[in-house]
């Protein structure tokens, strides 16, 4: 078996905002003091006049960037989505959101897989205060691949919008020679008729191996990865509800507010299912290894094969 | 300044002045105070100062203004009604359900509002953006922004400040419209912002001290601020909130109230007294 490739979103960032820049002259890139961790250091380095750090003030950063974007430039707004989000959530609602900005928020270290940094950096709650903003779009991808086709398609997307990374290296699954990104699309990955995991992030890779487990075991689950939050492909969970009668939502972010809040307004109107939310539950994170803490937490695909057996009684 | 030039814009500020008691008078709502303070500053900017045209507001190589103390939406209305960018009688409409004179400015619905604002403290950092757009580009165009004496006590100011320091914004001025009073009260009272020179000084910026209701020191301040190299500016302007109309100047409880009929009548003729007076002035 070929060695599995392993690479954190937030590298593919900063590796695409350099592509970006190649196909979008109007680029330019704010930090907010974490340009090494965020990797907006890889677009520093190669065009330092495009970067401008802002030091350790996120609020001003969106301000600055909402000023840049109202003068005609694309920009991308780099810190952790505790900071970014969340410190800075009503400068991005009312610089950003309200007149409708081209900014584009890159949000990386999101999630409990932040790790040792324990739960003031772990940020579970940033999509909930993203998508509740009108006009903007929430991208979570999946892997490198997706990453940075995601970023590449900010070029062409008019708008704010909140893309979230991570900082735990996750696996490649996508083959970047053949992956098409198409905005506010969900992805089937995997057919089957029992019951359907949408995931997101880097979940996507763990619903992925736990549909191995569950077919060894008799269990034939649809996965479905759900990079476009906001907007929702309502049709691609609507057709799963209907063929597979049960939905599960796998997300590292909290059960209130996160994708699973999203997929149920979908189906509550349209096509009401049982929902089973794996995601945090209503509490904070604290140190430790990623991996450890993502177990700990049950965002894994053990769990996930747990869930998914006692949902289906199978 | 040139007596010409000045009488003009005197009479100006007067129909601005009324523009403001007509939008807030039918709205029953508003915030008067502030927006008469700061009349004579925005008057010689878009009348006088800046590089802008009703023909074309979005034309990318203008000057922009960006009203970081956005509740004083009614004098930037009335002195963008007043250049041409929308008809003057529409400053009646000012907050009603069906107009686009929102309560706080918003950007693409008005003509010649640059950027949308209310929450305070967040418009310097928009002026800090457009700024360093300007840099980039080895664009000509300057922005202009104002805050409140009080608006500075939000954090994100000093944000701002230090960031367009760090930058050399010497681009952008930021008047601050002193006035001594905020929603509470005093602003030595609520939170003393004082010493706002010093603060700005310390935070890397060229410091400009006037009286905010004689055109001689605003034209002095703005030219001084084109001369700056290297620094944003900072024109802190001492004025009167409810300035020109007897029962509102220096009273915090018109920061946000509107006037009945009968004090709408008071307030329109005393500025009609000032117009009459400023016209036979020049015959």
């Amino acid at each position: 078996m070929a060695d599995i490739i392993k690479k954190a979103t937030r590298e593919s960032y900063g590796e695409a905002l350099v592509e970006l820049y190649k196909i979008c002259p109007e680029l330019v890139v704010l930090d907010a003091d974490v340009a090494e961790a965020t990797k907006t250091i890889t677009f520093r380095k190669a065009y330092p006049d495009r970067h401008f750090d802002c030091g350790i003030q996120e609020q001003n950063m969106m301000g600055v960037a909402a000023g840049l974007a109202s003068a005609g430039k694309l920009v991308f707004a780099s810190s952790f989505a505790m900071f970014a989000a969340g410190r800075a959530f009503e400068i991005v609602r009312n610089s950003i959101g309200y007149p409708n900005l081209n900014v584009k928020i890159g949000a990386t270290h999101a999630g409990i897989s932040v790790g040792e940094d324990g739960a003031s950096h772990q940020c579970n709650e940033d999509i909930a205060l993203m998508r509740v903003i009108p006009n903007m779009t929430v991208i979570s991808p999946a892997d490198d691949v997706e990453a940075k086709a995601a970023v590449l398609a900010m070029a062409t997307h008019k708008g704010p919008a909140y893309l979230r990374f991570g900082r735990l290296a996750v696996p490649v699954y996508n083959d970047s020679a053949t992956y098409k990104f198409e905005l506010g699309k969900g992805v089937q990955l995997r057919d089957g008729g029992d019951v359907t995991i949408i995931a997101t992030g880097l979940m996507v890779s763990e619903a992925l191996a736990a549909y191995d487990e569950l077919a060894k075991q008799g269990i034939n689950a649809r996965i479905i990865n759900i990079h476009t939050i906001k907007p929702i492909d309502k049709d691609i969970i609507i057709k799963a509800a209907k063929e597979t009668g049960k939905i599960i939502v796998v997300e590292e972010h909290s059960v209130i507010g996160g994708l699973g809040s999203a997929v149920c307004d979908v189906l509550s109107e349209s096509c009401p299912v049982p929902v089973k939310k794996i995601g945090v539950n209503d509490v904070f994170g604290h140190s430790g290894p990623a991996v450890d803490l993502l177990k700990e937490f049950g965002l894994c695909a053990e769990n996930i094969v747990k869930v998914t057996k006692e949902f289906t009684g199978k | 300044m040139d007596n010409q030039l000045k009488r003009k814009l005197q009479i100006d500020a007067v129909n601005v002045r009324m523009g403001i008691i007509e939008g807030v008078y039918n709205a029953k709502c508003g915030h008067p105070g502030g927006s008469l303070g700061l009349t004579d500053t925005l008057t010689y900017l878009y009348m006088a100062r800046m590089n802008v045209s009703p023909d074309n507001p979005n034309e990318p190589s203008r000057d922009r203004f960006v009203l970081s103390k956005g509740h004083n939406a009614p004098v930037l209305y009335s002195v963008l009604a007043h250049r041409g960018f929308f008809p003057v009688d529409e400053l009646k409409t000012l907050r009603r359900i069906d107009s686009r004179l929102q309560g706080h400015p918003v950007m693409g619905k008005v003509p010649g509002v640059d950027f949308s604002t209310g929450s305070l403290g967040q418009g310097i950092s928009a002026a800090c953006g457009m700024a360093l757009a300007g840099k980039l580009d080895n664009a000509s165009y300057r922005v202009y922004t104002a805050l409140g004496d009080g608006e500075i006590q939000e954090g994100q100011v000093w944000e701002a400040a230090m960031f367009a320091a760090h930058y050399g914004l010497d681009n952008l001025v930021a008047v601050i419209d002193n006035n001594n009073l905020q929603i509470d009260g005093k602003i030595t009272e609520v939170m003393s912002p004082y010493p706002i020179d010093e603060k700005f000084k310390a935070f890397g910026w060229h410091v400009i001290c006037i009286d905010g209701h004689n055109f001689d020191e605003i034209e002095a301040a703005f030219n001084e601020a084109e001369t700056v190299s290297g620094k944003p500016v900072a024109i802190i302007q001492k004025t009167i909130k409810g300035k020109n109309v007897s029962f509102m100047e220096d009273k915090a409880a018109w920061h946000g109230a509107a006037p009945n009929e009968e004090q709408y009548n008071i307030a329109m003729s005393e500025l009609q007294v000032i117009l009459d007076e400023l016209q036979k002035g020049g015959e």
